[in-house]
């Protein structure tokens, strides 16, 4: 099992603890760009850009581009990239990145065909590397990393963890927290895609031995049964940090895909209420409501005392 | 997209799986040459893109002209779980021993294909029993899964070689038109044990559209939805009137939820993307201002780095150009609020601080 932390902060006696090199894939497009600018702007350590053709150029005089992958690891030893490219080319640029022995990578794009989706997890798991995404906003360690396209406003360095499947919801879910004095450890957009490179599951087993860690808030949405069979591991492993869960989608028509591809209930497949039945069952309560979020979190925390 | 029975089997055909003998029609000339050509009995069975149609009336048999004249209309006419017909298959009678079940789907938590099959087919998949589950992984079915599965739901002899023919010509299939799910419910086994599919459930993987030129033709797309896809934008179009947008899928879903839960009925679901600017929310109220069922609009953007006061923007030019005239009941969340207010002053749209709010203002100024 990789240790996440260890990938996004490093140990305290490596030279670049606490700033690891992040490479950016598809740099140079409108989205890798414009992201790329935030990033550097709130203190990731980019260290280079890929975009095939522009190799030698550098991004706004400060990132050097290179046109392969293998390329950028080589003069950066990096173990991280984010990916920008369209989802038609999602694909080739994640084996180009798992290939050139990236151990984490965040998947942006959105429309990523699930075959392709899944190809790039087959490869993850030979190589031993974490996929997050894709459609995902990213993950962050307020204070200390982002990878991803989130606005940091909403985020403030504590000891929640926040895993959610949605990226505005993601937002809205730390900023109340945030406001209601509950920092984050880290947040983790697992992205609304049906197949996602780390499940709500996966996500949970990187965070759940933490010692700093207080509290988690899952936030799902209609759709598969990861948070089902997140809320049976709750069980199964007699997780007792003080947990909840927001669901979106209650009152979606069944058999309509509401705009992430991955939200759609089938049936009774993917439908909330068998999410919220299983959550109740690992004693996880609901929030009806965003803004119900912190208050069921301090409810709980009440009574864990 | 889903694609409707007549569409799948002809995808089935083309893959050789054994089928009866069928014809579409949209209307009842075309369809009255159908009949002939096919011959009494045959049965009539709605092309809608949704289940339950034997329930609700959209499968009847003909046996002669008189009967085929009454029912053509009626299943025509019929509208179920919404869905009004797309065209109506005219389908051979079959002489059948056994119903089976079988299925191939993406199966999201495994990250691979997996079959479900069962003796007992012929009802909706949740009461479907003595279900046989297989993972398969990312390739085809190989001979000997298919004959695992064959064996464990019992069959032998010539009808489970037409079985595991039927598995595995289903299987390409799905692979190569890269479909989350494909199920033949029910695949009969007839009197002289041949087996057949008799329906065809088909959903492709839309973002894998751009592959696949040749399932183009099956797209069914609104003027407004096609609009809305060239934006960017997700819509769905729900049955009540107060339209709901905002940024982001879940905050959307979220909107949704709340706004029903104070008695609110959203007219569609509208996400305009992760960012929002003046020309997005324009062109949203742009759509929204075709849907004659709308009398009010809940607006919920939350923008970390989103000027409120860009959106702002696109709200009165909309009244200026006499885009919309329907009172808007929003939440921006982002910076310059203050001014974002004062520049809304006096038009008809209101900015609250919280959703919750702009929800209640909306149900209140909404009453149908």
């Amino acid at each position: 099992m990789i240790d996440i932390f260890e990938l996004l902060k490093g140990k305290p006696e490596d030279q670049d603890y606490m700033k690891k090199g992040v490479i950016v894939q598809g740099i140079t497009g409108v989205y890798g760009s414009i992201h790329t600018r935030h990033m550097i702007r709130d203190g990731t350590n980019i260290v280079a850009g890929v975009t095939p053709g522009k190799g030698g150029q550098k991004f706004e005089d400060k990132v050097t581009i290179y046109n392969t992958m293998q390329e950028a690891v080589d003069a950066t030893n990096a173990k991280i990239s984010i990916i920008f490219v369209p989802a038609k080319f999602f694909l080739g640029a994640a084996k180009d990145a798992l290939e050139a022995g990236i151990k984490l990578l965040v998947a942006i794009p959105e429309h990523v065909p699930i075959r392709d989706t899944m190809l790039t997890l087959e490869l993850a798991k030979q190589k031993g590397a974490i996929v997050i995404g894709p459609n995902t906003p990213g993950i962050i360690i307020p204070g200390v990393i982002k990878i991803g396209i989130m606005p940091v406003t909403p985020f403030k360095a504590g000891k929640i963890a926040v895993l959610s499947k949605s990226g505005t919801l993601l937002y809205e879910i730390s900023d109340v927290l945030t406001t209601a004095g509950f920092g984050q450890l880290i947040t983790i957009g697992i992205g609304g895609d049906p197949v996602n490179g780390t499940r709500l599951i996966d996500a949970f087993e990187m965070i759940k031995d933490i010692p700093d860690l207080e509290g988690l808030v899952v936030v799902g949405e209609i759709g598969g049964d990861s948070e089902e069979i997140l809320a049976q591991r709750i069980i199964d492993s007699g997780f007792n940090k003080p947990t909840v869960a927001y669901i979106a989608g209650r009152s979606a028509p069944k058999e309509k895909r509401m705009g992430h591809a991955g939200a759609i209930v089938m049936g009774t497949y993917g439908s909330a209420e068998s999410k919220i039945f299983m959550f109740n069952k690992a004693n996880v309560p609901v929030a009806k409501r965003p803004t119900e979020v912190p208050v069921l979190l301090a409810g709980k925390m009440e009574k864990s005392d | 997209m889903r694609l409707l029975e007549f569409q799948a089997k002809e995808l089935f055909r083309e893959y050789g799986i054994n089928l009866l003998d069928s014809k579409s029609s949209t209307n009842i000339e075309e369809g009255r040459k159908h009949a002939k050509e096919l011959g009494y009995p045959f049965v009539i069975k709605i092309q809608v893109p949704v289940g339950g149609r034997g329930k609700a009336g959209g499968i009847q048999i003909c046996q002669n002209d008189d009967e085929f004249e009454l029912k053509y209309p009626q299943v025509m006419d019929l509208i179920i779980k919404g869905e009004k017909a797309r065209a109506i298959l005219l389908e051979k009678m079959a002489d059948i021993k056994k119903e089976l079940y079988l299925s191939i789907f993406l199966n999201r938590s495994k990250r691979c294909y997996t079959i479900i099959a069962s003796s007992d087919g012929g009802v909706e998949i949740e009461s479907v029993k003595n279900q046989i589950i297989k993972e398969i992984g990312l390739g085809d079915v190989s001979d000997e899964i298919a004959n695992e599965v064959a064996k464990e739901i019992g069959l032998e002899g010539k009808i489970a070689d037409g079985f595991i023919d039927t598995l595995k010509k289903l299987s390409k299939l799905t692979i190569e038109k890269e479909a989350e799910l494909v199920e033949i419910n029910p695949l009969a086994i007839m009197q002289d044990d041949a087996v057949i599919a008799l329906d065809g459930k088909f959903v492709t993987d839309d973002n894998s559209n751009f592959r696949h030129n040749e399932l183009q033709k099956y797209q069914e797309i609104s003027e407004i939805e096609e609009r809305a896809e060239k934006s960017g934008f997700s819509l769905v179009e729900l049955d009540g009137n107060i339209a709901v947008v905002g940024n982001g899928a879940g905050l959307v879903m979220s909107t949704l939820d709340m706004l029903s839960d104070n008695g609110g009925k959203p007219a569609c679901f509208l996400d305009v993307g992760g960012g929002a600017t003046t020309e997005s929310v324009y062109e949203a109220l742009t759509l929204i201002s075709k849907m004659s069922k709308v009398k009010g609009i809940l607006v919920n953007i939350y923008g970390g780095i989103v000027k409120t006061t860009i959106v702002a923007e696109a709200f009165l030019k909309a009244y200026e150009n006499n885009l919309i005239d329907l009172p808007v009941f929003s939440r921006l969340k982002g910076i310059e609020s203050e001014k974002a207010k004062e520049m809304l002053q006096g038009s008809r749209t209101k900015i609250y601080d919280s959703v919750e709010e702009a929800i209640n203002a909306a149900v209140m100024g909404v009453k149908n």
